[in-house]
């Protein structure tokens, strides 16, 4: 690449992604800075006298360890569940093509595009009945309305790219469809599994409408609903505080992404596609 | 796809034997419903039936602790005589339609800038997707504590820079609210775009650009003519998709004016929010979100139509 395209490419670049990672910078600016420099510098855009108090504070002073416990368990449980659950059900669409399966299909797609902003005044009616208001696992069967079709639909993208002789060959030699879905296409299926669960742990740990409302007393609060909730509070915000637990926050779902990017990206255009 | 076979057709004597239940199992009509019934049971009650219990709803006063009653479509005829939900109907299509072509014209840009062999092109894509990927609420507080009316790290620059005078009051007026949120959405958006656009542009086959090239067609002619209608099927599923979770996107707002200043900022979603868990008024919040259904509708379904075809 010559000099001048080369300046084509990075200058325009360069300033995109400078865009782009301008907040996390700042997360990571602010959470280093004490109170006094907070408000009170130089120069806003750098850290003068790094310190750990913030985080310090967010960990003995606030119910922070505990959010983000219990964001843990519930993305954790949110996700088994739904990798389960959607499995079978994809398995079943593609592979067995029993009565009615397209039109499952159909019903699945059009559940996926059903946003939590439209459910959640009613659903908080049925969880009232169901008896599972404030109650932390209830948001494993509940991040499961959007996770489920989600990856659903995912699978069912990724199982139609297996070839039939496979199983074909396996149904001549006398296997059973139980058999067959589990000793031949779920080692085939990995790939498409790990996509599916990165996924779905990513957006079960960046929920925030359903944890909101249906989680309110402290101790069963999700790292979003926590922070935003219990820092914010009157006029005085914590912004060191606020800054050390959303870089926290952030983490994870960062290092699972990291870990597997390829898969996300895979899975991110095989989303798109039926 | 051709399916020649069905799952059915398999030589008799090759189905194992052994129990009934077993032998039942292997039906495929058997199995397949079993098999996705778990699926289809937590969507049917936490899903279809809240659905259907909004539309009802929607149709009564209900408000919290109260007995509810019919009112027919009052609460929609309400709505239309209501200038705070009409303000909020114009801020989520000026929303929708402001990020939407920000994030279509940007993650474009960043797309064909990548779709390039050069050293670092993996470094830049993983970066690239950060902000999609990261919780929203999360960053959306970043951005909260950068437009501090007060301490904002941006006014600090643009007053160093010369270009204003004192503090801009990002997100305590008007339209500088309305222009920050839309920002953000931007910002959190452009790379879902820009992932989008970058898996087409690896599927148009370079030998068409390297034809076009030798008729001696520039870079403009190659992007106007070939590429870009190249890219309009992944285009409609992009914006369907994308319009459909902004319509309806509610943590980024709420997080960063929660619908205000004086509901300048208010969307269908917060609206609805403010109306049902603040206010009480399930009955009415209930119509607010319902009524987003049919906009839903129309992008669900070019979204389904757009990833059939592409099969």
């Amino acid at each position: 690449m010559d000099r001048r395209a080369g300046w084509r490419l990075w200058l325009p670049l360069g300033l995109m992604l400078l865009f782009l990672l301008l907040p996390f910078y700042w997360m990571v600016l602010t959470s280093l800075k004490d109170r006094t420099e907070l408000l009170n510098t130089p120069n806003p855009w750098w850290v003068f006298h790094p310190s750990i108090n913030s985080f310090v504070d967010l960990l003995t002073q606030t119910q922070y360890p505990r959010w983000f416990l219990n964001t843990l368990y519930v993305s954790v449980g949110a996700t088994a569940l739904s990798i389960v659950v959607s499995y079978c059900a994809a398995f079943a669409i593609v592979r067995l093509k029993f009565k009615g399966a397209r039109a499952l299909s159909t019903a699945i797609f059009f559940s996926y595009v059903v946003p939590p902003a439209i459910l959640f005044i009613p659903l908080a009616e049925v969880l009232v009945k169901l008896g599972w208001f404030n109650h932390l696992w209830a948001l494993i069967p509940i991040y499961a309305t959007f996770l489920v079709p989600f990856c659903t639909w995912l699978l069912i993208g990724f199982l139609r790219s297996i070839p039939r002789e496979l199983e074909e060959a396996a149904l001549v030699d006398g296997a059973s469809w139980p058999r067959i879905m589990i000793k031949v296409i779920l080692p085939l299926s990995v790939p498409g599994l790990i996509s599916a669960t990165i996924f779905s742990f990513t957006l079960s740990w960046n929920e925030y409408l359903y944890a909101l409302i249906y989680m309110f007393s402290s101790d069963n609060k999700t790292i979003t609903v926590g922070l935003t909730t219990e820092l914010m509070r009157g006029d005085v915000f914590q912004w060191g505080q606020l800054m050390a637990g959303s870089l926290l926050g952030t983490l994870p779902v960062v290092l699972v992404y990291f870990f597997f990017v390829e898969y996300y990206v895979a899975g991110m255009s095989g989303a798109l596609k039926d | 796809m051709s399916d020649t076979t069905t799952p059915e057709a398999r030589p008799e004597a090759a189905r194992p034997s052994g129990s009934l239940l077993r032998r039942a199992l292997d039906r495929p009509n058997v199995l397949g419903p079993l098999l996705a019934a778990p699926a289809t049971l937590i969507l049917l009650i936490l899903l279809a039936y809240p659905l259907g219990l909004g539309l009802w709803l929607s149709l009564t006063n209900t408000v919290l602790g109260g007995t509810p009653s019919f009112v027919g479509l009052a609460n929609y005829a309400q709505l239309f005589h209501d200038p705070t939900y009409l303000a909020a109907a114009g801020y989520s299509v000026l929303y929708t339609v402001c990020s939407e072509g920000l994030k279509l014209t940007f993650g474009l840009g960043l797309a064909l800038l990548l779709n390039r062999q050069f050293k670092g092109y993996r470094a830049a894509r993983a970066i690239m997707l950060l902000p999609w990927v990261a919780p929203t609420v999360l960053s959306a507080l970043a951005w909260n504590w950068l437009l501090d009316p007060q301490f904002s790290a941006l006014s600090w620059l643009l007053i160093k820079l010369g270009l204003i005078h004192s503090n801009i009051d990002f997100l305590g007026q008007p339209w500088p609210a309305r222009i920050s949120l839309i920002i953000v959405n931007m910002w959190r958006g452009v790379p879902y775009f820009a992932m989008g656009y970058l898996a087409g542009l690896t599927a148009i086959p370079q030998s068409l650009i390297e034809a076009a090239q030798i008729d001696g067609a520039g870079p403009w002619t190659i992007f106007r003519r070939i590429t870009w209608p190249l890219l309009l099927p992944v285009t409609t599923i992009l914006l369907s998709f994308s319009t459909i979770w902004t319509v309806t996107d509610f943590q980024l707002i709420w997080t960063m004016t929660r619908g205000g200043p004086l509901d300048s900022t208010q969307v269908f979603t917060t609206l609805a929010y403010q109306r049902a868990i603040n206010g009480g008024a399930l009955g009415q919040g209930a119509a607010i979100a319902i009524s987003v259904i049919p906009i839903m509708l129309i992008l669900a379904i070019v979204a389904l139509r757009s990833t059939r075809e592409g099969k």
